[in-house]
């Protein structure tokens, strides 16, 4: 018994029970016209785990993120959320899109943004307090992004943006933290200052998903792996999904031998 | 004689027309903020020429009823009416087929368009004469306006500013990324549908006032005319039903004193000028601040370059160089260094290496990322820091006694 224990720590759970899983996705379709860019799709998020969920271009890793969250509506399948229907579970979930996605010459400074993630508690009429301006320093702190408060969010560089996309995450003060891509074109310092947020997060038993392009910090990153290309891969801990034979399972011939030899290398 | 009508002295339909023209202009000013920051303005063009049909059918079936077919709350009713299935006609053509939504606004508006102007040269040849005035909706009458027609003006307006403050956050976060804001378990479409709601209530109330066809203006150009001005929605929220509130107090005042110039267009051309003010004059944003802030940051450069040839003592070839370093006392006509020139141009030399260090170091990250390749070392660094830089660079050593 105590061996066992032993040989989890600072491991995440291996599994969890669809009953009570973060983020339990059951049979998800979803197609742009005609063509199925996921095809029933299953996917167990661990508790307190961090996912990344690793696919070559086009293989529905972003899509699956958004049908689970109802942003695209699928063909068939549903998503549960700490057990719950998503409705009634929603407010546990902080999403952070990708970055590309809005208009960064849109009116609004860059502690607005993050005051938007506070918008359950706002309400429609309620006055922003100084506590709720608090809050919403705090998480801009967090991602060490104080200084730029008042800033127009259009002055800032890409990394910035995104780290201003997860304090507005933060300040929801969810349990679930689904990015999408939140790595892609920014850099090293704001790379580094995302995952020791998210890291921060996992230590405080929240659990993280994210798609994920890099596939040589994934063993550095993340616990667990969710491969994904339409159809579902593999899903698992690093160590035991995010082998060679899988990796080209998934990406198919678009990854020489040697790469993914490579990052076996990385990985031990 | 136009500070009468601006204080509302010329008379009881004056004033009336005055009043009734700034509630709109307010209430347009605001809502097509929230239209232009979804960027769906044009959407309200098709919402608008959408309402003629209504008007037509309205007045027939007022008519047929027995009813004198001219009240102006069942013409709007009948306008409100068309218009909304033209707005459900564009998101239709949008989300269900291929159709780009320009392509859905440009068949919706033209041919509902038609069927309404169709419909009105029916309604001329009907004989009773009394159809009169419906043409009056395409570009707003305001010579006959009653005070009915001004409270329906007065209260439809007001109504629409309380929706708009208590949607306004939502408004807000769809406007600005509708995917979080969807995530979040904001009804997209309903939302979508509540904002396109707003503009067309404005361009029903506003119908009598500026007409169909010119409302457009009432709902685009002020929140255009607001953007240059501030960098906050909710500030530019409240600009922009400033500027439409302005633009048609002075419009209407300005027709008002001149019988012969018709409300509707010179309220739009009040708000255009307003606007074309904003274009030029606004700080940051206006054209004027962008050409003196381009032409000071070239300045900077050139210098900055002359200063760095001057200390590698290559030529200076720009003319234009030339002259800033001669008119700053750095250089003489022909190229050569002034004393202070020489040191000037030692520092900026010795701030580039500098500036290397620091963009190596990720300790100075915050510091690196103000690097412009023209600022001097001191405004991001300490004199410690500096120190410091200038230590590991090393440099010419004292002379060892």
């Amino acid at each position: 018994m105590s061996v066992s224990l032993a040989a989890n720590e600072g491991v995440a759970p291996s599994s969890s029970s669809v009953s009570d899983s973060p983020l339990a996705i059951r049979g998800m379709t979803v197609s742009y016209g005609q063509k199925p860019v996921v095809f029933s799709v299953d996917m167990t998020v661990a508790e307190g785990s961090m996912t990344a969920i690793i696919g070559p271009n086009g293989a529905g890793k972003s899509t699956l993120l958004k049908a689970a969250l109802g942003i695209v509506s699928p063909l068939a399948g549903q998503a549960t959320v700490f057990g719950k229907p998503l409705k009634s579970a929603r407010h546990r979930i902080a999403y952070v899109p990708q970055r590309a996605s809005v208009d960064w010459d849109f009116p609004t400074r860059v502690i607005d943004v993050v005051l938007m993630g506070l918008s359950r508690e706002l309400g429609l009429l309620r006055r922003i307090r100084p506590h709720h301006m608090d809050k919403a320093r705090v998480c801009l702190e967090r991602v060490g992004m104080t200084e730029f408060a008042e800033r127009q969010i259009g002055q800032l560089s890409g990394g910035q943006q995104q780290r201003v996309f997860l304090a507005r995450a933060l300040a929801q003060n969810a349990d679930l933290y689904l990015l999408d891509e939140p790595f892609a074109g920014v850099d090293a310092a704001t790379e580094k200052a995302i995952i020791d947020v998210l890291k921060a997060l996992r230590s405080e038993g929240k659990t993280v998903v994210a798609v994920h392009h890099d596939l040589t910090t994934v063993p550095t990153y993340f616990d667990r792996v969710f491969l994904i290309n339409t159809r579902r891969v593999a899903e698992g801990t690093v160590a035991e999904a995010f082998t060679p034979d899988r990796l080209h399972k998934t990406y198919g011939g678009r990854l020489a031998t040697g790469q993914i030899d490579q990052l076996e290398l990385a990985a031990g | 004689m136009l500070l009468d009508a601006l204080t509302l002295q010329l008379g009881y339909n004056a004033t009336l027309v005055t009043v009734g023209a700034t509630l709109l202009g307010v209430a347009s000013g605001v809502t097509g903020t929230f239209l232009y920051l979804r960027k769906r303005a044009l959407v309200s063009d098709a919402i608008s020429h959408a309402t003629l049909p209504g008007v037509g059918l309205a007045f027939i079936v007022m008519v047929l009823l027995g009813g004198d077919g001219r009240s102006l709350p069942g013409l709007l009713m009948g306008a409100a009416l068309s218009s909304w299935i033209g707005l459900l006609c564009v998101n239709l053509l949008t989300q269900r087929t291929r159709l780009s939504e320009d392509a859905a606004i440009g068949a919706v508006l033209s041919v509902f368009f038609g069927f309404g102007i169709v419909l009105l040269t029916v309604i001329q040849t009907m004989g009773s004469g009394r159809a009169a005035g419906l043409e009056s909706f395409l570009l707003g009458a305001t010579a006959g306006m009653l005070f009915n027609d001004a409270m329906v003006i007065a209260v439809g307006g007001a109504l629409t500013l309380l929706v708009v403050v208590i949607l306004r956050r939502p408004m807000t976060l769809l406007a600005f990324d509708p995917e979080y804001a969807a995530a979040r378990g904001l009804n997209v479409q309903r939302m979508d549908l509540a904002i396109m709601a707003l503009a067309m209530a404005v361009t029903v109330i506003g119908l009598k006032i500026v007409g169909l066809i010119l409302i457009v203006a009432m709902l685009i150009i002020p929140p255009v005319t607001a953007r240059f001005w501030t960098d906050r929605t909710d500030r530019m929220t409240l600009i922009a039903g400033l500027a439409g509130g302005a633009a048609a107090w002075i419009g209407a005042s300005l027709s008002a004193i001149a019988p012969a110039l018709p409300t509707g267009p010179i309220i739009v051309l009040v708000s255009f000028a307003l606007f074309a003010l904003s274009l030029l004059l606004a700080p940051n944003r206006g054209l004027l601040a962008v050409g003196i802030r381009h032409n000071r940051f070239q300045r900077r450069v050139h210098l900055r370059q002359g200063l760095l040839a001057l200390a590698q003592g290559q030529p200076i070839y720009e003319a234009y160089t030339l002259r800033l370093l001669r008119r700053a006392g750095l250089a003489h006509a022909d190229g050569v260094a002034t004393d202070t020139g020489r040191a000037r141009a030692a520092k900026a030399l010795r701030d580039e290496k500098r500036w290397e260090t620091v963009r190596q170091d990720q300790a100075f990250e915050s510091a690196a990322a103000l690097y412009d390749g023209l600022r001097d070392i001191e405004t991001v660094l300490t004199a410690d820091q500096t120190a410091e830089i200038d230590h590991r660079i090393g440099g010419p050593k004292e002379v060892q006694p």
